[in-house]
């Protein structure tokens, strides 16, 4: 550590039950640079910024962290705010019905005699809205202001408070180009000003242009620390720290026997649920063929899961254009229920939002997505409910000691075994498995990819969607890469390594 | 050692309603000098409480499907007047009366359910303004009113079981009933059994099956002697048996349908259970129309007993049911409850009611009362959510018509009761 040295963590560690997000984990940051921090989704960049930031308090990780020369303990986000560091999440934390100058002094309202100062809020908000080069009427409310702005808005929100350190996570992933860019600029600007900035970005051609230095985080070790202007930094070298980890046997051996094209998607748009004339589907096109497993690649926000819950059923956005084809005939699945009788499944990445019902136990659940199959005239036949959840709990090794048992109680592996026997008893034809590792252990993981194998096996189609690449090209035998909604890219197994998915995956620019 | 154990130890839910229950009663029972379990006293109270359980009913799978319904009392005022006219006016008979109220009821559920489920307006709001809304016309329709119904159309709200066969000294059918009743239960504890041992999972001891049998003949043959032994003319209430044969129907649509099964997954997951294929929209509408349907019946029955519709029927009778339905174990946050259990709490508080007047309490105490012992019950639920152990009136309940899987215990808590063989299974292996 030396004068310059504006942040040091040093050796940082931290548990949650069962996994290590972060394992011995060091940083240094200095006065007046741009830190980026890179790393694949879940590699615990978002862990460490919560660390820093008081979110996880003292004594919930082990590790020191130096501030300023000094070591600091903060035990909350509002002590982290007292040194001066002050982080701005991905999803903005602003009121939408507040206007711009109450947001900005929102917690930290100036009083006299009790009564809120408006001049000096007005006053005040006017010269820091000039600062991050914004021009609005202060009493306008946010919501009333595009994302680029709002943006903004955090920013002087976090100049009121004098900032040293500004954390900004994903600053640019919803902004469009000139957004981008402005807000990159501003962020050289308050370098200039010593200012420090540690950015978290997937969009490494804004890293390589903005930022100093770059720190590596990959499975929750920091990995290197590149300088920018010393190391001759580019993008594919920033991939290869990301990614440069070797595929071991974690996937169990496997022979796929591939089939003929039975599932096609022509021309998939689809707009925004919200937002008129966005799109987060632009003219996908895609096929499954029997016995095959396709990955879909992206990072996260691409528009995977958008894709995926649009075909099913148009369980997501708003339909604008497309055909899906089964079996070379058109079929048009305009709700879940069409969408699974025509043989789709969809396991969705958010487990217990979207796949369960955590008062329910695991037999009916088990169940539930094909009730009919065990239903006698209105009556559902408890004997058989219980019989089909016993054989997928016996198949598929669900660890519990009863299928009576609540599905809360279970770990993630075998929840995620439970919703896959789920959608195993509707008899798919197609399987659309979003992140069907996520939050789940090695161990399990490992039954997860031999249980898949085994659905392809079966002549059925599966489609993986995942952010882990090794996983996906460990388990696919074909891959699509999806940036801002649009297929980048087909890949052959035979021909994917990470590099060349992340290239698809981040450098639209570059592989257009 | 485990045994005891079984038998004392927690609470469930369960546990604290039917020990509330019977305590009240005891205590009652004792400070009314014996007046509270007296033929006449429990005819009574299920005459004037029918009404109030059988909304319950209803109120129960609209708030497990996460909603609630602020208008039943309205609506059960104007189909009570719609019919009263329709049967005055049109000369129709009390029967197809009772068919013109159900689909008056079906069509204003139809119109409460369009609403709370096509158009996606909480069904607070909803049943709110429905509340405004069917309290207004049945004024308006009634000219505020009383409007007679005709002594065939009484039957529904104040009869009884006739006297038929041979003179016993008690009333035959009456007794019948509860010898069925007693029958059944024996039936059911020895079936579940069975399908517990043929499907090889841990089977509660015998004694406890046996004890449990033995405690519950007793108290429903001590009931059925207290109803066939009223005063001459009057036996089983018929809003009783009407109550009666709600509660099978509905316990069972809860537990073994598909549309039951929905009820609770879109209340406990809405959007999981919409991607796993259930049609939300069209399970909001159905419990919604459902409770629209029952509150028009309840209205009826209450004319019934009446003998006439007045503009004033039904106030307040929204809060006794969703009273009842919370002190019956559901959440708030939906996806918890049963039909059972609300039908429990709505007899806590109609015993609560029928003690406090008994012993001359006023009004003014008994609210206050009841508004304590709804919080306290809820309370008590809340701090003991954490200790789901199964208690000897867990393993007394635990198959008689309550969904028979780990009761999640409510206020969106995700801790579930163990059933009882896991819990011995996992303090074996510890």
């Amino acid at each position: 550590m030396n004068n310059h040295t504006i942040l040091e963590m040093r050796s940082i560690t931290k548990e949650f039950p069962g996994v290590k997000a972060l394992a011995d984990v060091s940083i240094e940051v200095q006065a007046g640079e741009i830190h980026a921090i890179c790393g694949e989704n879940g590699a615990g960049k978002s862990t460490l910024m919560k660390v820093l930031s008081g979110l996880y308090p003292y004594g919930d990780y082990s590790g020191q962290i130096f501030f300023q020369g000094k070591e600091v303990q903060f035990k909350d986000i509002r002590s982290s705010e007292a040194a001066g560091i002050v982080i701005i999440h991905q999803e903005l934390a602003l009121i939408p019905e507040l206007s711009i100058a109450e947001n900005i002094f929102l917690g930290n309202e100036p009083t006299r005699f009790g009564v809120i100062d408006w001049d000096y809020v007005n006053r005040t908000t006017l010269e820091l809205m000039a600062r991050v080069g914004l021009s609005e009427d202060p009493v306008t409310k946010v919501k009333d202001i595009g994302v680029g702005k709002q943006q903004l808005v955090e920013i002087a929100k976090a100049l009121n408070k004098s900032v040293k350190l500004l954390i900004l996570d994903e600053p640019t992933a919803a902004l469009n180009e000139s957004d981008s860019q402005h807000l990159l600029d501003l962020m050289a600007g308050l370098r200039s000003k010593g200012i420090s900035c540690i950015m978290i970005s997937h969009k490494l051609n804004e890293i390589e242009q903005i930022a100093d230095s770059i720190t590596i985080i990959r499975d929750g070790r920091s990995i290197e620390t590149l300088h920018v202007a010393n190391d001759g930094v580019d993008e594919d070298r920033i991939i290869r720290g990301m990614v440069g980890r070797s595929l071991e046997s974690r996937f169990p051996d496997h022979t796929p026997t591939i089939g003929e094209t039975f599932f096609e998607v022509r021309n998939w748009t689809v707009g925004h649920p919200n937002i008129p004339d966005r799109l987060v589907c632009k003219n996908s096109n895609f096929h499954v063929r029997r016995g095959e497993i396709v990955g879909f690649a992206g990072l996260m926000g691409a528009g995977r899961t958008e894709l995926a819950r649009s075909v099913f059923g148009r369980s997501y956005g708003t339909f604008k254009s497309g055909q899906i084809l089964i079996d070379g005939r058109e079929v048009t699945l305009r709700t879940v229920p069409q969408a699974i009788n025509a043989g789709l499944a969809y396991v969705t990445e958010d487990r217990k939002s979207l796949g369960l019902n955590l008062l329910d136990d695991i037999k009916s659940t088990t169940v539930s997505a094909n009730l009919r199959k065990i239903t006698h005239g209105l009556v559902v036949d408890d004997d058989e409910e219980y019989r089909v959840a016993e054989e997928y709990r016996t198949s598929l090794r669900t660890k519990t000691p009863s299928v009576n048992e609540g599905v809360s109680k279970l770990s993630g592996g075998n929840q995620q075994k439970v919703v896959l026997a789920k959608w195993m008893f509707t008899d798919p034809e197609l399987l659309i498995l979003d992140e069907p590792t996520r939050g789940i252990d090695v161990g399990a993981k490992y039954e997860i990819y031999g249980i898949i194998q085994k659905l392809a096996d079966q002549g059925k189609g599966v489609i993986v969607i995942s952010s882990e690449l090794p996983e996906l090209l460990g388990l696919s035998d074909r891959i699509y890469t999806i940036f801002e909604g649009s297929i980048t890219g087909e890949v052959a197994r035979e021909d994917a390594s990470q590099e060349a998915l992340m290239k698809l995956m981040t450098a639209s620019r570059k592989s257009a | 050692m485990n045994s005891l154990k079984q038998m004392f130890g927690g609470n469930t839910r369960q546990f604290g309603m039917i020990f509330a229950l019977i305590a009240l009663i005891l205590f009652f029972q004792w400070q009314t000098g014996g007046n509270t379990l007296t033929p006449t006293n429990v005819i009574n109270l299920f005459n004037g409480n029918a009404y109030i359980l059988i909304l319950a009913i209803g109120m129960v799978l609209v708030i497990i499907a996460g909603h609630i319904d602020l208008s039943v009392g309205s609506v059960a005022a104007f189909s009570g007047v719609v019919v009263a006219i329709v049967i005055r006016d049109w000369g129709i008979p009390w029967y197809l009366g009772i068919v013109v109220g159900l689909l008056l009821g079906a069509l204003i559920g139809a119109w409460q359910g369009f609403w709370v489920a096509y158009v996606g307006i909480p069904a607070f709001i909803v049943t709110l303004a429905g509340m405004l809304l069917f309290r207004g016309a049945n004024q308006y329709v009634g000219e505020s009113n009383t409007i007679p119904v005709p002594q065939a159309f009484q039957y529904i709200g104040a009869g009884y079981l006739p006297e038929v066969g041979p003179v016993t000294g008690y009333n035959n059918l009456t007794v019948l009933l509860g010898l069925l009743a007693v029958a059944f239960f024996v039936y059911q504890e020895f079936r579940s059994r069975r399908k517990a041992a043929q499907l090889g999972s841990q089977l509660p001891p015998l004694w406890v099956s046996v004890a449990k049998l033995v405690l519950l003949s007793a108290a429903i043959l001590y009931v059925t002697s207290l109803f066939a032994t009223g005063r001459p003319g009057t036996s089983f209430p018929i809003p009783g048996l009407i109550l009666a044969v709600l509660v099978i129907i509905f316990a069972f649509v809860s537990n073994k349908t598909v549309l039951g099964r929905h009820v609770y997954a879109v209340g406990g997951n809405r959007h999981a259970a919409e991607l796993s294929g259930v049609q939300s929209k069209r399970v909001n509408f159905m419990v919604m129309m459902n409770m629209s349907i029952l509150a028009s019946l309840a209205g009826m029955i209450f004319v019934g007993r009446s003998t006439a519709s007045g503009p004033f029927d039904g106030v307040g009778w929204e809060l006794d049911a969703i009273a009842a339905v919370f002190i019956g174990g559901a959440a708030v946050t939906g996806g918890v409850g049963t039909v059972i259990g609300s039908v429990i709490g709505g007899l806590v508080m109609a015993v609560l009611n029928n003690g406090l007047q008994l012993m001359g309490i006023g009004a003014d105490m008994t609210q206050i009362i009841k508004g304590l012992v709804l919080l306290i019950a809820v309370a008590f639920d809340v701090y003991n959510k954490s200790q789901g152990k199964p208690s000897i009136t867990g393993l007394l309940t635990r198959n008689f018509g309550s969904r028979s899987k780990p009761d999640p215990t409510p206020y969106g808590s995700s801790q579930t009761e163990q059933p009882v063989g896991t819990k011995e299974k996992i303090s074996h292996d510890v």
